[in-house]
């Protein structure tokens, strides 16, 4: 070894740093790396109590169920011993943190403009050839390099926004719905959904809309470098990678 | 041989598993989650009116069969005598923190004005049926036993035994004066069926099924939930750490 090769700044060359995410993101992504993980656990045994859905506003054993779900076993709900009691404990307590670090981080990021400048996909992001070329270059796992990869992509940013815009909303709201006293409160609520147990099934599909992102969600990770992604998310800074064949 | 991705994964979900488990059975950590009780009470409290009603349905919207759950028939020797005298005479007592203690016959209860509405019973289970309710409003009942200005609670003691256990439930005052809470002695234009709790069970629209106690033979005021049963309000709330606020 000697000290000219030390200082050859030869590897700094093929990549470079760069702050991709905020501190407020930051936040907000690991409490709900916590929170929905126990939202969507506690939830299934919950679930467990009476795993039939239905649509309108009563439904219960005698009545038709357009959904019969399986019985969720111990290693995939909180507690893993059947507790409703406890599983509610748990699922009403953490709905607290969940709902309201929607609300902060929706009210921050439309105030900072994240959800404008970074999340928001342009007009000729969403023209049908954009999504097409994302979807075939996704599917040929071939990723975002160089400056590109500081951003989000397309699908990224819709399936982001369908997440935070959409399912997240709706599982506040459909929870709040299905709460008796909610029903004296705010009875327009829970006939917006079409009655209380279809908004129970709405909250059903939404948690299963969540627990399907993150499955792809962590894949994506995988396959993007999980390294450097997480460690952006944890510190903000993401290293860039130029493709090898651009050196 | 387990790949070693697949021995971290699931490893990983039961260390989480074992670990949230941990945290289930401490009496410290139940404290914190339950604190959301409260919070959750005092927020629907303050956005929803003192008198704020349930939804109420017309007759095409009832479920068409209404089920029952928890104690189907009290297992007592007591309540076989009752129903084989088809309840002739059963009485409630309201007692407690009053100026006066009454003892009304079930007959006697019916006879007074009531109240019909037809609502929705939501089980924590997360089943819901629609029935209809004929009952006299419980403000009536507190009002002719001269309710103590100390009472807080009111205390519904039934007639049903899980094991050697009583049932019981509990409301406050906000609950117990609510239009809508009332004693019901009818469902679906029949006398109240033995399964739903003949012949006196609680509606209280804005809680929980578990809340709505059956076979109804005593009503106390009481100024503090401590001395009653094992203090938590409830059966469940006692035997199976339920909230004892169940309007979620």
């Amino acid at each position: 070894m000697n000290r000219i090769e030390i200082d050859e700044p030869a590897p700094a060359e093929a990549s470079q740093v760069v702050v991709r995410h905020r501190l407020g993101t930051r936040i907000w992504h690991w409490v709900n790396a916590v929170t929905v993980f126990v939202m969507l656990m506690s939830g299934l045994m919950i679930s467990n109590a009476h795993p039939r859905l239905y649509w309108g506003n009563y439904g219960a054993n005698f009545d038709h169920a357009w959904l019969q779900l399986p019985r969720f076993p111990g290693w995939l709900t909180i507690p893993s011993y059947y507790s409703l009691s406890g599983a509610r404990r748990w699922h009403l307590a953490f709905a607290w943190l969940f709902a309201a670090g929607l609300v902060i981080f929706l009210l921050v990021s439309l105030w900072n403009r994240h959800v404008q400048r970074d999340l928001a996909p342009t007009r000729d992001e969403l023209r049908p050839r954009h999504i097409w070329h994302d979807i075939k270059e996704h599917a040929r796992l071939s990723f975002p390099t160089g400056e590109a990869a500081a951003r989000y992509n397309t699908l990224q940013k819709l399936s982001y926004g369908a997440v935070i815009f959409v399912l997240l909303p709706l599982l506040v709201l459909t929870g709040l719905a299905m709460a008796p006293a909610m029903s004296a409160a705010w009875p327009w609520l829970v006939e917006a959904f079409g009655g209380r147990q279809s908004a129970r099934s709405i909250h059903f599909l939404c948690a299963a809309g969540v627990g399907l992102f993150i499955i792809i969600h962590l894949i994506m990770v995988a396959l993007a470098g999980p390294v450097n992604e997480i460690g952006s998310m944890v510190t903000g800074r993401f290293r860039l990678r130029t493709e090898a064949g651009q050196q | 041989m387990i790949s070693r991705r697949k021995f971290i994964a699931a490893g990983t979900s039961g260390l989480l598993v074992a670990g949230c488990d941990r945290l289930d059975r401490s009496e410290t950590f139940r404290g914190i989650l339950r604190s959301s009780e409260g919070l959750t009470m005092k927020a629907q409290r303050l956005i929803t009116s003192r008198d704020a009603l349930a939804p109420e349905y017309r007759a095409a919207d009832m479920s068409p069969i209404f089920r029952s759950n928890g104690t189907r028939l009290p297992n007592t020797n007591e309540y076989a005598r009752h129903l084989n005298e088809n309840f002739a005479n059963w009485r409630i007592n309201v007692d407690g923190l009053v100026a006066r203690p009454l003892s009304i016959p079930i007959q006697k209860l019916r006879s007074l004005p009531h109240r019909t509405q037809i609502t929705r019973h939501d089980c924590v289970e997360g089943w819901s049926a629609i029935g209809k309710w004929h009952g006299v409003p419980l403000a009536t009942i507190l009002g002719a036993a001269e309710l103590s200005t100390r009472a807080k609670y009111i205390v519904f003691h039934c007639a049903d035994r899980f094991g050697d256990r009583q049932y019981y439930e509990s409301i406050d005052l906000i609950d117990a004066f609510h239009p809508q809470t009332i004693l019901a002695w009818a469902m679906n234009d029949r006398l109240l069926p033995v399964p739903n709790g003949a012949p006196l069970r609680l509606r209280v629209e804005r809680q929980l099924g578990y809340k709505q106690a059956k076979y109804i033979q005593r009503i106390e005021a009481v100024e503090s939930l401590a001395g009653v049963y094992g203090g938590r309000g409830g059966y469940w709330e006692d035997t199976n750490d339920y909230e004892w606020y169940a309007g979620i």
